[in-house]
């Protein structure tokens, strides 16, 4: 007999697989640690300021025009790139070859970017600023 | 359908995600130790500067003109890098990073109606969330995604960066387009012989009457790259690797918990790193060390890691080699995590003689023949018998790093400063 009849294939079927659920710590007999349900939900200040990981970068502040909206001078901004910079967010915007940080605000047929601080001036955006909004700021980390 | 995405300029584009002001500039960027140039940026390539010019001879003219040099940054670089790739993992769940700035991805099993789309998809996440540039190429075999990338990144206007090579008649005009010298692993030798044989392009070297030339100056190696070219996907394609870069990676049958083993792995596969490179005569100045992550059994999103550092000279030494990736990865590795991959890339690939020599760190001349010695066992048995004991790096290097920008996304005492006024 040759053996190429000898030997027959069988395919693990994937299709109609169930999914089970996974008990980290092992099914053990007797009396359950009652930490069991609780462990592995340590606080993450990563998971709660930090949406997309990808998109998101931090910067410091330098600077008060922005101390009404909670932004200090020192302060540290989360800084998401995946958001779209819609009316009322507070974007790090990149204009005329310089960062800066303001609140967008869109007018009829304008745009303006407004400081939170009334020694400072809004900035309307004409058609020969060169405009890169970089940024949406989600969170600011202070120290008090 | 494969695809190649390939960053475009990657370390100047980098450095251009903290400096918009740099965007359409002329940049360079200088290899380790300043020693010479690296990475230009489209605008410096117009300017004539060359690739691998040492800087102290081109200094005078990037100054005359106001072309902005960099030091490399790799922390940042690296980071960008991994966040390259997880995005990518976004469209596909098979990515496999070819090198710091190009990724092959797999769609086996996912739907996509329009792969142009898809793809333009994909460039424009990767430029809103990095404001980096890339150029994808699709095609049915990898070493086609290759040469469509290549399309893609040379027409920018007519492909929008994302080429895709869907037809029999694309697929010839493309191999008719691509010079013998351009395919993936046909080195400087090589291009030699096949012009010698009247082969120019990439369709001459698929044409039936060179079959048994390629079979004989490439053995299977060829045959295979001409059957990815035909459009035949080889399946365990034993990657011709770029000039750029050398890799060594292996997903694991086990698992793999313990910097123990982890140490043996990393240490053999930047062993073999080192073999490469000798054999082709070459020495590299960057060591990449790759780890991945079980997804589905680590709680964190990130799963792949990625970290670079230079030597302080080129090296072929897998003594030298080893001991950085071992290094490296004694810094990330996570003791109780799961790993399912891990591999070594070197890159700065120059040849060994043009070998720069340093004043004060070179290379301990015992290596060289403690090398050869390596060599010659294996070319005799075949096998890799003489192995390296894990060594402790003792040495710290410090090198020339004049034009290093802030180490932006690693470092907290170094991000970015945003005036408000």
């Amino acid at each position: 007999m040759s053996l190429k009849s000898k030997l027959t294939f069988f395919k693990p079927d994937f299709e109609n697989s169930r999914t089970l659920p996974y008990f980290e710590g092992g099914i053990k007999a007797g009396f359950p640690s009652p930490a069991a349900d609780f462990e592995g939900t340590q606080i993450s200040l990563d998971k709660v300021l930090v949406k997309n990981f990808e998109a998101t970068f931090y910067a410091k502040a330098d600077g008060i025009s922005m101390i009404g909206a909670g932004i200090d001078n020192g302060d540290i901004m989360v800084i998401d790139r995946s958001i779209e910079p819609t009316d009322g967010k507070i974007a790090v915007c990149f204009i005329d070859g310089e960062f800066t940080v303001k609140r967008i605000k869109v007018e009829k047929n304008a745009l303006c970017l407004m400081p939170e601080n009334k020694a400072f001036q809004p900035i309307k955006i004409e058609e020969d600023n060169k405009l890169v909004i970089w940024g949406i700021v989600t969170y600011v980390i202070k120290s008090v | 359908m494969y695809a190649l995405v390939d960053c475009n300029n990657f370390y100047a584009s980098c450095e251009r995600v903290f400096q918009p002001q740099l965007i359409g500039k002329p940049i360079v960027i200088l290899s380790n130790n300043d020693g010479c140039i690296i990475s230009r940026s489209d605008e410096a390539k117009t300017l004539g500067i060359s690739m691998g010019a040492p800087e102290f001879k081109v200094r005078q003219e990037l100054q005359e003109k106001n072309i902005h040099v960099f030091s490399s940054n790799y922390a940042l670089y690296g980071d960008l890098s991994n966040r390259v790739m997880k995005i990518l993992e976004g469209f596909t769940p098979h990515v496999e990073p070819y090198s710091i700035d190009e990724a092959f991805m797999n769609f086996d099993g996912v739907k996509i109606p329009n792969f142009h789309e898809y793809g333009l998809q994909m460039k424009s996440r990767i430029m809103k969330w990095l404001s980096i540039p890339v150029s994808i190429g699709f095609a049915e075999t990898k070493a086609l995604s290759k040469i469509a990338n290549k399309i893609a990144r040379k027409y920018p206007e007519r492909t929008k960066g994302v080429h895709i090579i869907d037809s029999e008649e694309k697929r010839v005009k493309a191999l008719k387009w691509t010079k013998i010298e351009d395919v993936w692993g046909i080195g400087f030798r090589l291009t030699k012989k096949m012009k010698a044989k009247n082969i120019h392009t990439a369709y001459d070297f698929t044409l039936p009457h060179n079959e048994s030339f390629i079979k004989k100056e490439m053995g299977i190696v060829g045959l295979r790259l001409k059957y990815e070219l035909e459009g035949k996907s080889v399946l365990e394609i034993d990657l011709p690797k770029d000039k750029k870069n050398i890799a060594t990676t292996r997903s694991f049958t086990g698992n793999i918990t313990t910097l123990d083993e982890m140490k043996e792995r990393v240490s053999t596969f930047a062993s073999v790193c080192a073999e490469k490179l000798r054999k082709q005569k070459s020495c590299c100045h960057g060591v990449i060390l790759y780890l991945r992550k079980d997804k589905y059994k680590t709680e964190r999103s990130r799963y792949n890691f990625y970290k670079m550092e230079t030597l302080p000279f080129a090296s072929n030494s897998s003594i030298t080699i080893s001991n950085l990736a071992v290094k490296m990865l004694k810094e990330v590795f996570e003791e109780g995590e799961i790993y399912k991959k891990a591999g070594v890339i070197v890159t700065e690939i120059i040849p060994e003689n043009q070998k720069q020599f340093h004043l004060f760190e070179e290379e301990n001349p015992k290596h060289l023949k403690l090398m050869k010695v390596m060599d010659e066992y294996y070319k005799k048995t075949g096998e890799r018998k003489i192995r390296l004991g894990y060594q402790d790096l003792k040495k710290t290097w410090k090198m020339n790093q004049n034009h290093l920008s802030p180490k932006y996304t690693t470092d907290f005492t170094q991000i970015l400063a945003i005036k408000c006024h």
